[in-house]
């Protein structure tokens, strides 16, 4: 890995090639722009495809890029993966993010065809915002400048606002949409704060740069007032993205009132999004100031375990429920982060990106049931609305259980292994009291999600209306339930494939990408 | 099939559960005959078991070993490794036996959702044997919690008027022991990685260096373990999930609650609390606070069946009394307290399943439990009645039946510890014949009084044969339960000698450190008495000299195998000794290693 800033102000093919997934996204976006232009209204549903098409082939894309790694890696040689002088750092951090991103979106896309038909919200721009949205997400997970990371932040941030305001005649969506759009402004702006602060401090917006000043200056005056605010100012930012209590409160809201395919994406692909960033951010250029930061966070990932756990117990709504158990679940991704620095222990930001992975997968194939869920006159949002599911449609309702045990956190299902190896990354610092406080908010959070499994499987329907589900939710749906169960039972790929991305070596406690 | 065997039994019930899933849930016979007959295989692929057990019997360590440490998910550590001891032998054939009972129990009871309930019956008989077969702590906690799933909606589906919070309590309940036992488990593993460098799972590894963690952080794991375990159990404070659960529960939910469920938590103690924390367990305040936990339980339990109303939670309480005896057992930590523990775990399992059973019999033809409901039904019913009297007194534990030899052995092995707790003891054994004959007294005897009671039809041949089996085993253990103190002698005495190296007079020589010994135990010299048997004795030393867990395997298998010469001279050369060093192991090194691990504490007297 060689950070040549020194690199003339040029493009070269390796831009070229390292930022060839966005460009495709980019592309086909805007292709499907224009073609809702011409699309007769029956076929409306041919977006969905185009957006389809455009994921494949940036995957293709990352896949190419993957390689590259893969045969450099066979050969021994360095990989050329900074780019645009030294902003775009597509390392292999960045390419786990990129799946993710890509599988979260694409599973998206597939709940969306029939949801938008119901809603009569058919329209071309959804799926354009949304590839611009992973676009944004990609320069977040990939962005080794702060600028390019703002820029990303606010490409994925906006195309989010209008999704979630999508159903344009629905109350709640409209609410929801500008809560989420003041509150999110509000903390771009203190982020943005926080970050020319520090480059004011560091004099350059690199994050290799700032790691390296900043570790100069804390030498000479540990305790600068302004470092603090800074530190304090990025730090909220970044732990709003992730709707970490107590910067959470847009995320219920937002997340009921957005449509439920949407509010599946967020919870996903964008908290994801924001993890990348925060990780890049915290891990690489923030580290010298770990030791403020972690008492920070132990504290609000308490707040957040407490306040997402507590809060869910009570509600009545699946989304608002769902929304806030992933804040609940940000509080225990949060311990990884407080036990691990990638330096002497390297689990816990492994076992955040496992999390990520399982959580993309179990927490898409819970919404995709709420999704089919929503009919004609019925928006199947309400903990009635699911009850006796399983007379009704017997597969979704074992589908659910099985995403529901595995948000849980029962082991053989992907969502134990996230716990797991936040678990054992507390262990292996010596973090008891947290680990007791995070196993014990996990049985607290069973309580909430057998609520919806008591529902479902015994109680009697509520409401007649038969469940529908189109051949791309079922697809969907297929794709979730294997990822939960699949890497629940056989997790040895992911784990491969969460080390490799951190660049842990057999048997290594180091992220190689640190060690630079 | 000899080597797969455990493999065979563990999932033939998931099979039958994925056959069942193609059926159309219309087809409602059809799939009451298929649950039957994977219920009834389960049962028939565990009897091939019993001799070939039973030719292994004197064997230390685990039997039938399959699979590697490390095969299932080798970049965590994790493996696919079942095999069993003479403990986990007698749960596994009762598990298999209560299965099919509790299938075969169930054809008229379930008559709605029926495929999903014997879909659901079958993979919770997959999740609890594998529970007792784990030689993997993974594996465990896997199954161990895996299961709750099916037995939640069991009760949750199929229960009584307030089945969703007796379900939900239960899962809760569990779950809340389970999550702290993950954290020890955590700890175990990491602890054993600093130690070795190697991140492992496996049992028999585990066994080595876990007993090395000293001062406050075996306390701490020690409860952590305690608590997943004694919930299960359920031991005193942690029972009152257990009365909701049973009353709500079907009636083949009960019996499976009752007579496999709640022996994980006493297999658990056995299995991984005591050789894990062998120092923890021998410390006296440790110990008193268990005991006093089980006779808290025994009189506890015995005085609140004896005001029930309702038949269930009498039953339902009386496990709480009976389970009681299982844990002082365990806690009297001599051979004697312990067999006696495991057979009463067994004799709990036929008698208790037996009478949740009887219940589920009349709350089938009156739909009530109430007791002052019936009366006189031994006029109209007088088959039940005579397997009712029969299940009661083996219940109440009289001589002849099974009963009598679990609890008799279980006073007798606490009575040589500590009189005391034997004294408070008994009072439950009394209790238990004053609730379970004031029940039969107001059930069965006198004329019939309620016109619903008249017309009741006496046993079907299908509900007969559900008690057959356990009337018989309930004669014959009572009457011979020789076979049973044989099949529990070398890993009772394993455990003992792990847990205290110094215990004087064990039955047979103490071959823990031995991996396989094929020597008669007759032939074995008997270890000389000491002067006198301490009643109670603080624990032995936890430092360990002759064996470091970092050896190599036949290594750490000869220098454990020479440890308990530094306790008793005669032990080094008693015959069975020399004779293993000549003869090549029978079994795996590895498989043997299990009893040979723990035994460093030697020589701490």
């Amino acid at each position: 890995m060689t950070t040549s800033l020194t690199q003339s102000l040029s493009f070269s093919g390796t831009d070229y090639v390292l930022s060839l997934p966005m460009l495709l996204l980019t592309l086909f976006a805007l292709g499907i722009l224009m073609i809702d232009l011409i699309l007769p209204k029956q076929w409306k549903q041919a977006n969905a495809f185009v957006a389809l098409a455009g994921i494949g082939f940036s995957a293709i894309a990352v896949v190419k890029l993957h390689l590259a790694y893969w045969i450099a890696e066979q050969q021994g040689l360095g990989v050329k993966n900074v780019g645009f002088m030294g902003t775009l750092l597509v390392d292999r951090y960045a390419l786990y993010f990129f799946y993710l991103f890509l599988l979260g979106a694409a599973v998206a896309i597939l709940m969306s065809i029939h949801y938008l038909e119901v809603e009569h919200e058919n329209h071309g721009e959804f799926y354009a915002l949304l590839l611009f949205s992973v676009v944004g997400m990609m320069c977040m997970a990939a962005g080794y400048d702060i600028v390019l990371l703002f820029i990303g932040l606010e490409l994925m941030a906006i195309s989010t606002y209008v999704l979630v305001g999508f159903l344009r005649r629905d109350k709640r969506s409209n609410e929801a949409a500008l809560k989420y759009l003041l509150l999110g402004a509000f903390s771009s702006g203190i982020f943005a704060y926080g970050l020319s602060l520090f480059y004011g401090l560091s004099g350059s917006t690199n994050v290799g740069v700032i790691a390296q000043k900043l570790q100069e200056n804390l030498a000479a005056r540990p305790h600068d007032p302004v470092v603090i605010l800074a530190l304090l100012a990025t730090a909220t930012g970044l732990l709003f993205k992730i709707a970490a209590v107590p910067f959470h409160q847009w995320a219920p809201d937002a997340y009921e009132g957005a449509p439920t395919s949407v509010t599946g994406f967020m919870s996903v692909a964008v908290k994801a999004a924001g993890w990348a960033m925060l990780l890049r951010i915290f891990l690489w250029g923030l580290f010298p100031l770990r030791p403020m930061y972690v008492p920070l966070l132990i504290f609000v990932s308490i707040a957040t375990m407490t306040g997402g756990n507590l809060a869910a117990i009570t509600q009545n709504n699946l989304k608002r429920l769902l929304a806030y158990s992933s804040i609940a679940h940000v509080g225990y991704m949060l311990l990884g982060l407080i036990a691990s620095d990638g330096q002497t222990n390297s689990t816990g930001i492994m076992a955040i990106l496992v999390y990520l992975l399982v959580y993309t997968f179990m927490n898409l194939g819970a919404f995709a049931v709420i999704t089919s869920l929503r009919r004609r006159n019925v928006i199947g949002d309400e903990i009635d609305d699911i009850a006796g599911l399983y007379f009704k449609a017997p597969t979704e309702a074992i589908l659910m259980l099985v995403f529901l045990l595995s948000l849980a956190g029962i082991p053989p299902l992907a969502g134990f292994w996230g716990k797991y190896f936040i678990f054992l990354s507390l262990i292996q610092t010596g973090h008891y009291t947290l680990a007791a406080i995070g196993v014990l908010y996990s049985v607290v959070a069973l309580y909430y999600y057998m609520r919806i499994v008591n529902a479902m499987l015994m109680r009697q329907p509520v409401e007649a209306a038969p469940v529908h589900t189109s051949p791309a939710m079922r697809l969907a749906l297929t794709i979730t339930a294997a990822g939960t169960v699949i890497i629940g039972l056989f997790p040895n790929a992911m784990i491969s494939a969460a080390n490799w991305s951190l660049g842990l070596a057999q048997g290594s406690q180091h992220m190689a990408a640190l060690l630079r | 099939m000899y080597s797969h065997i455990l493999s065979i039994i563990l999932f033939t019930p998931l099979v039958g559960a994925i056959l069942l899933m193609f059926v159309t849930r219309e087809n409602k016979d059809a799939i009451r005959w298929i649950g039957n007959i994977f219920g009834f295989l389960g049962f028939a692929v565990s009897l091939p078991l019993v001799p070939w057990f039973w030719a292994l019997k004197d064997r230390a360590g685990f039997q039938f070993v399959e699979g590697a440490p490390n095969n299932w998910i080798s970049t965590i550590g994790a493996g696919y490794v079942i095999g069993i001891d003479g403990i986990s032998f007698l749960l596994i054939t009762l598990t298999t036996l209560l299965g099919a009972i509790s299938i075969l129990s169930s054809w008229t009871a379930i008559q709605e959702r029926v495929k999903e309930y014997y879909v659901w019956f079958l993979v919770l008989q997959t999740g609890m044997l594998g529970v007792f077969m784990a030689n993997d702590m993974f594996l465990f906690f896997v199954f161990w919690e895996a299961m709750l799933v099916p037995m939640y909606l069991l009760i949750g589906i199929w229960g009584g008027p307030r089945k969703l919070y007796a379900a939900i309590k239960f899962f809760l309940y569990t779950l809340f022991g389970s999550v702290l036992m993950l954290l020890g488990i955590l700890f175990l593993y990491f602890h054993h990685h600093t130690l070795t460098g190697i991140y492992t799972f496996y049992l028999p590894d585990l066994y080595a260096t876990a007993p090395k963690i000293g001062g406050h952080a075996a306390i701490w794991l020690f409860f952590a373990f305690f608590v997943g375990f004694a919930i299960k159990v359920p031991m005193f404070p942690f029972h009152t999930w257990l009365p909701d659960a049973h009353v709500e529960a079907p009636t083949a939910g009960s019996v499976i609650l009752a007579g496999v469920l709640l022996k994980m938590g006493t297999y658990g103690l056995i299995r991984f609390s005591l050789p894990f924390f062998p120092a923890v367990s021998m410390t006296p305040w440790v110990r008193q606070f268990m005991v006093v936990l089980s006779l808290i339980g025994i009189i506890y339990g015995a005085l609140v069946s004896l005001m029930q109303k309702d038949m269930k939670k009498l039953v339902a309480y009386s496990s709480v009394s009976h389970l009681g005896f299982c844990t002082l057992g365990i806690f009297a930590l001599s051979p004697l307290g312990l067999s006696g523990s495991v057979i009463q775990q067994i004799n709990h399992g036929i008698s208790t399943g037996a009478l949740f059973l009887i219940v589920g019999i009349l709350y089938e033809r009156r739909h009530t439990r109430e007791i002052a409901e019936y009366g006189g039904i031994s006029n109209v019913m007088p088959v039940y009645a005579t397997i009712t009297l029969i299940m009661f007194m083996s219940s109440m534990g009289l001589p002849l039946l099974n009963g009598f030899v679990g609890e008799f052995t279980i006073l007798q092995g606490t009575f040589m510890e500590n009189k005391v707790w034997a004294a408070w003891a008994v009072p439950g054994v009394i209790l238990a014949a004053a609730y379970l004959l004031w029940l039969y007294q107001r059930v069965f005897f006198g004329s019939v009084q309620n016109p619903k009671n008249a017309k009741l039809t006496d046993l079907t041949g299908r509900e007969l044969a559900t008690f057959v089996p356990l009337v018989i085993l309930a004669f014959a253990i009572g009457l011979y339960p020789q076979p049973l103190f044989q099949i529990l002698a070398t890993p009772v005495n394993n455990l003992v000698a792990t847990v205290r190296p110094d215990y004087p007079g064990l039955n047979k020589p103490v071959v823990a450190a031995q991996p396989a010994v094929n020597a008669n135990p007759d032939a074995a010299t008997p270890l000389p008495e000491p002067p006198k048997a301490p009643a109670m004795q603080t624990a032995p030393a936890s430092g360990d000299t002759n064996q470091t867990g970092v050896a190599g395997r036949v290594e750490r298998r000869f220098s454990a195998a020479s440890a308990p010469s530094s306790s008793g001279e005669s032990r080094a050369s008693s015959p069975a000794a020399l004779a293993t060093k000549n003869t090549p192991p029978l079994v795996p090194v590895k498989t043997a290693q299990a009893n040979l691990a723990p035994s460093p504490a030697a020589g701490g007297k």
